[in-house]
């Protein structure tokens, strides 16, 4: 049975509850003080529309036009608030479903596509936003982003006290990975090094079919604070608290106070992809628990309450969704296989005499079946 | 010239590396103020600091994991492994991370680190610290793996796999450590591309020996001994196994008809298997016999007392050379 809600004895961040009200914190509210009308229908527009990027895929899932998705739904406030607190220089180290974090850091979100479409691993250059591409060995990318905080530490912009310079990593992960090695290797790695790296773990309840009560017995933040990193739990469908724990854990990161680890406590509302079938392993009840915690909806109820929205603004939201949609449909099928000698390019970056020989051989082989007609598989 | 060790050369050759980039750093466990536990990175720590020999948390995942996030921001590290039996919690790192970061990328990531993995056996040690994981590596796409037989190639070879920019798989015959050769040291290391080009260790007319790191050296015992019985061998130091340079090899095979391949790492599936292959494609009207394999069994490394039974030594080396002048 999986715990639908966390344990009494547990902190939770938690600035803004599930109908809408806003909590006070002294140590979290001034965070979000200068976050005005506008900045809230931002936040408003990075979820809704990161909400429909996962709709139109997963709907071009079913219309086979993608081979599989990774669904966000249900973790667009922890991915929007954390990835709105990441400034331009900060490196992001993603999992698989960290749709919402790329949309935030300017990613045109159909390169996603490309990868799930089967036709490259990676479609975007990880510089252009300093967000890497999707890793989906569980737990690897945190020892990366780890070693590249470590980069950062000797590049000098760590510490210096310029906003504009100093930096930090940032890596996601779900509840499965915290029990990989790897990230306990990262979590090691970091603390003795002080590494500038936020550990970001989205703990949406299920790995695949399982609970986390399979990975941990104690909240899974306590695994940071064992060790010795600071550690916290937030409310993951809290999008201003996000926000808040974020900030903080970036801003001690690039000022040469070392690493955090954040727990946000959210929900995975669709399947682990498409392939998956959650009604094997949960109940109706915990998912209309959860339902009723959209982090969405919780905004939304903020901003009316607040009158920080009006219906014309939505409805014009609504109709950049609708081109939106429209565009991911547009783009995706536009996407072509490539061409046959894509996949000898880049095994080296150097010659290689063995790929080098293959993809010569391939070529001459292919040329033989110039007067055939063409097939989708080729020869 | 210079008479050094092994070990003293690929010392030597760090150190211009460190010198020559300071985008290079070594990472590793006790390679600080230990030197290495074969004292490889001796005095390195001293004159380069902790930032640059950094002395790693027990953890070879973490070890080469970080170093992928260095390469990203621009680093060049060189990772030590301590034993050849121990690389294998870096194995998914290595294999699946490392390996295909350029690939996945679209060669838009380079990650030029370096991965040092003393191996082979002779030297009587306890279980995984004598083995000889090398085909493991060279069955990955993305992975260069080489092996130096002399101090001259340590030198050059590990300054050269430091300036490759891709990932590479050092292995350093451990057996063959304190064995002296000459060693030019004012002489440029060569273009990485160097990496990839076997040598014609000794000339001869009658057969050739494939041999690699640890091998090397035996196989040019077996041909002083095959001399004095009026055998002539030729001896073909592979240096690297990915690429694999099968034109010297060929070249010598078409010459001499007969090939005998010796390695440390079992037969079985192993390096010997890819390069018999490749020389009966390429030589198949030039061979008077099978090419034949000399190498480890299938079993597990063995204790220590058994290890000369094991490795293929000078009598199997000869047998073996025998049996195919024979055929």
């Amino acid at each position: 049975m999986s715990q639908i809600a966390p344990p009494d004895d547990v902190d939770l961040i938690q600035l803004l509850t599930p109908t809408g009200q806003r909590v006070d914190r002294p140590d979290y509210s001034p965070r979000i003080a200068h976050l005005d009308a506008a900045a809230l229908r931002g936040m408003y527009r990075d979820m809704l529309l990161t909400r429909r990027f996962d709709t139109e895929a997963t709907a071009l899932q079913r219309q086979g036009e993608l081979g599989l998705w990774a669904q966000s739904l249900g973790q667009e406030a922890a991915q929007v608030g954390s990835g709105r607190a990441a400034a331009p220089q900060d490196m992001i180290f993603p999992a698989y479903r960290e749709h919402g974090v790329a949309f935030v850091r300017g990613l045109e979100l159909t390169k996603i596509l490309r990868q799930f479409r089967g036709i490259d691993h990676g479609g975007w250059d990880p510089k252009d936003h300093n967000f890497h591409l999707y890793t989906l060995v569980i737990g690897s990318h945190t020892l990366h982003a780890t070693g590249y905080a470590m980069g950062m530490q000797r590049d000098g912009v760590v510490g210096t006290g310029d906003p504009q310079r100093d930096a930090a990593t940032m890596v996601y992960f779900g509840d499965g990975a915290t029990s990989e090695g790897d990230t306990n290797e990262a979590l090691v790695f970091a603390a003795v090094n002080n590494a500038p790296v936020v550990f970001f773990c989205q703990n949406n309840q299920w790995a695949i079919s399982e609970p986390t009560s399979r990975q941990s017995r104690v909240p899974l933040y306590r695994r940071g604070q064992g060790f010795g990193i600071p550690s916290l739990r937030v409310d993951g469908n809290d999008v201003l608290a996000c926000y808040a724990v974020t900030s903080e854990a970036l801003e001690r990161a690039r000022s040469g106070g070392g690493p955090t680890f954040i727990e946000a406590f959210t929900y995975r509302m669709g399947a682990h992809t498409t392939s998956d079938d959650p009604t094997r392993y949960r109940s109706a009840a915990e998912e209309q628990y959860w339902r009723d915690r959209d982090p969405i909806d919780r905004l939304l109820a903020l901003m009316k309450a607040e009158d920080a929205v009006d219906d014309a603004w939505l409805a014009e939201l609504d109709a950049e969704a609708t081109a939106f949609g429209e565009h991911i449909r547009t783009t995706v099928r536009s996407f072509e296989r490539p061409s046959s000698d894509f996949m000898f390019r880049n095994v080296y970056a150097g010659p290689h005499a063995i790929v080098d020989d293959e993809r010569a051989w391939f070529e001459a082989y292919q040329r033989t079946f110039a007067d055939a007609p063409a097939t989708e598989g080729g020869h | 010239m210079t008479t050094l060790t092994l070990a003293g050369a690929i010392n030597a050759g760090l150190r211009r590396a460190l010198e020559n980039d300071p985008k290079v750093l070594l990472m590793g466990e006790d390679i600080g103020a230990l030197g290495g536990v074969f004292r490889v990175t001796d005095g390195l720590h001293k004159d380069f600091g902790g930032e640059r020999v950094v002395d790693t948390p027990l953890a070879e995942a973490g070890i080469v994991g970080t170093a992928i996030g260095l390469a990203m921001r621009g680093y060049r590290p060189v990772c030590e492994i301590q034993f050849d039996g121990f690389i294998f919690p870096a194995f998914d790192q290595i294999t699946t991370q490392l390996a295909k970061m350029h690939y996945r990328s679209q060669g838009r990531i380079t990650l030029p680190v370096v991965i040092r993995v003393p191996y082979g056996g002779g030297i009587g040690a306890i279980e995984h610290h004598s083995e000889s994981p090398e085909a493991l590596f060279a069955h990955t796409p993305g992975l260069r793996v080489v092996t130096p037989a002399t101090p001259a190639d340590g030198f050059a070879m590990i300054q050269q796999a430091i300036a490759s920019p891709d990932p590479v798989l050092f292995f350093e015959p451990k057996g063959r450590y304190w064995d002296k050769g000459e060693v030019d040291l004012d002489a440029a290391a060569g273009a990485p591309e160097g990496l990839g080009v076997a040598r014609i260790a000794r000339a001869g007319t009658d057969i050739t020996i494939a041999a690699y790191g640890p091998t090397v050296a035996t196989a040019l015992k077996v041909a002083e001994a095959a001399a004095a019985e009026g055998t002539s061998i030729e001896v073909v130091d592979l240096r690297s196994l990915s690429p694999l340079d099968t034109a010297t090899l060929a070249e010598s095979v078409r010459r001499t008809g007969h090939c005998v391949v010796v390695h440390e790492a079992p037969v079985f599936f192993g390096a010997g298997a890819e390069i018999a292959a490749r020389i009966t494609e390429a030589c198949f009207f030039h061979l008077e016999a099978p090419v034949l394999r000399v190498g480890g069994f299938h079993v597990p490394y063995p204790v220590s007392k058994l290890e000369h039974d094991y490795l293929p030594g000078l009598d199997r080396v000869l047998d073996a050379v025998d049996r195919a002048l024979s055929y």
